[in-house]
């Protein structure tokens, strides 16, 4: 049993513990890994709205009148279109184009941007973006502190979250501001599930009045279980997982997230990966079980190739996963075997998404 | 999922299995306590019909949507029957631990190994 003692509780520890939440160690925080059950709340986000404190994850606040000349320089993406009350994914790379974290950026104002991180990344990224903005007009500030954030997730999440905030939510990947009970809530109109639905950025002390408001309109709690199956469905990255600094983002899948012409750090050997000369020569694919079992991430396929996510898909009720494989294997219908703890297991290389919400 | 609960008639194994002994032949499951911690069981990985079993190993998995656990055998024989059940609905093991959710029957090798099992009051004091 390792010590809990050096793990980080977020201001919504207290109301987990109320829902019922089971609590684990998760990238040096002590989040809530489920309430009433994993199958429950996923099927919950799919079928009406689901809430999660992802308060764990950090922000980075970049701030200047070179803000955008900075940040075109580290991320992958042309920062420059990012209008204001936009937001935008892109991969941080290193000089060799692997990669050191995804991140979505929202511009708050004309030379005003706020980066999301990664829980176990924050502190790498920072150090990241101040080495960087030597010799930029830039002011970096870490923001970790100032915001607890809570992702609403589902085909009724917007109706919800907008009756309870009393404010009319920004679209899909906009950003807004909203007063609630006298805080700043930043809205964005983000997610990491697959349906649609927002992320809100609020100061930490608010965050438990707004999550008890969040379920008496009926939002079911969910925890880090249900995320994480819902976003091997809708075939988004885990970092750690399935992005790593041994990995570059065209084997990932993320070449439309790179734009090299930008010349951002990483360009080069991401346009070489690009050309055809990725240093791995493999793909990211999703694949779903033609048969039994369940693949987990370490799972070797069979003939070359590595699972590096896997569960079973709470709607497809069956084995789910991501894997790198030889570019010869990726071909969508290409039939795989995955090797899960000795025993062979048919699978094919699947469409991406898994599960596409019904319209 | 019911309650917790633990038969007084059966034997229990300290890895959270349960034994019911009918003659030589005993069946096995996973007691209350092991489907809780687990969630909500996806997928049994069952033996086959003929399989060799042996006491304190593995003979089975057991799959929740998040993890895939070891079922240990409570005692050593040849597994005789698999619940066919199981393979449509997994969840049973979650919610009829001691009965729908029986995992498999065994023709016991050696019945006098049933003295090493612990019963109810000794295995529900274990948990404590």
């Amino acid at each position: 049993m390792s010590s809990t003692t050096d793990l980080r509780r977020t201001p919504l520890y207290e109301r987990h513990l109320a829902a019922g939440a089971r609590v684990v160690p998760f990238a040096g925080w002590e989040m809530p890994v489920q309430y009433v059950g994993v199958k429950e709340e996923h099927l919950a986000v799919r079928s009406a709205a689901g809430v999660f404190d992802v308060s764990h994850m950090g922000e980075i606040r970049t701030v200047g009148p070179q803000a955008a000349a900075f940040l075109q320089r580290i991320l992958s993406n042309d920062v420059e279109k990012i209008a204001v009350g936009g937001s935008q994914y892109s991969v941080l790379c290193t000089e060799d184009g692997g990669v050191l974290d995804d991140l979505f950026t929202y511009r708050l104002a004309d030379d005003v941007y706020l980066t999301v991180t990664n829980a176990s990344n924050h502190a790498k990224d920072l150090a990241w973006f101040q080495r960087w903005a030597e010799g930029f007009d830039v002011t970096v500030e870490d923001a970790f502190d100032e915001f607890a954030m809570l992702a609403v997730q589902g085909p009724d999440a917007r109706r919800i979250t907008s009756q309870v905030l009393g404010y009319e939510l920004p679209g899909p990947f906009r950003t807004g501001g909203a007063i609630w009970n006298d805080a700043d809530v930043l809205v964005a109109g983000t997610g990491y599930t697959g349906e649609d639905g927002v992320e809100l950025l609020v100061p930490p002390a608010v965050a438990p009045d707004l999550w008890d408001a969040l379920l008496a309109a009926g939002v079911q709690p969910a925890g880090l279980g249900a995320r994480d199956t819902l976003r091997m469905e809708a075939c988004f990255h885990l970092y750690g997982n399935d992005l790593s600094e041994d990995r570059d983002p065209i084997g990932a899948g993320l070449g439309w997230a790179c734009k090299e012409a930008t010349g951002f750090v990483g360009s080069e050997a991401v346009a070489a990966a690009r050309a055809g000369g990725s240093p791995h020569g493999e793909k990211l694919v999703p694949f779903r079980f033609t048969d039994k079992g369940i693949p987990r991430g370490g799972n070797d396929v069979v003939g070359g190739g590595t699972v590096t996510s896997g569960t079973f898909s709470p709607s497809l009720g069956i084995g789910i996963g991501l894997a790198y494989v030889p570019v010869a294997s990726a071909e969508v219908g290409t039939p795989l075997t995955i090797d899960v703890r000795g025993r062979e297991r048919p699978a094919e290389v699947a469409t991406k998404p898994l599960y596409k919400r019904p319209n | 999922m019911a309650d917790a609960s633990y038969p007084e008639d059966l034997k229990y194994h300290p890895e959270h299995d349960w034994a019911r002994i009918d003659g030589d032949v005993a069946t096995f499951g996973i007691t209350w306590f092991a489907q809780d911690a687990l969630g909500e069981v996806v997928f049994f990985d069952a033996p086959e019909v003929g399989a060799t079993v042996t006491k304190d190993e593995s003979y089975a998995e057991v799959e929740s949507v998040k993890a895939v656990s070891d079922v240990i055998a409570p005692l050593s024989g040849e597994v005789v029957e698999v619940n066919p059940a199981l393979e449509d609905s997994p969840e049973s093991i979650n919610e009829s631990s001691y009965e729908d959710g029986w995992m498999v029957k065994v023709r016991l090798s050696d019945p006098s190994q049933v003295d090493q099992l612990l019963d109810q009051a000794a295995y529900v004091a274990s948990l404590d």
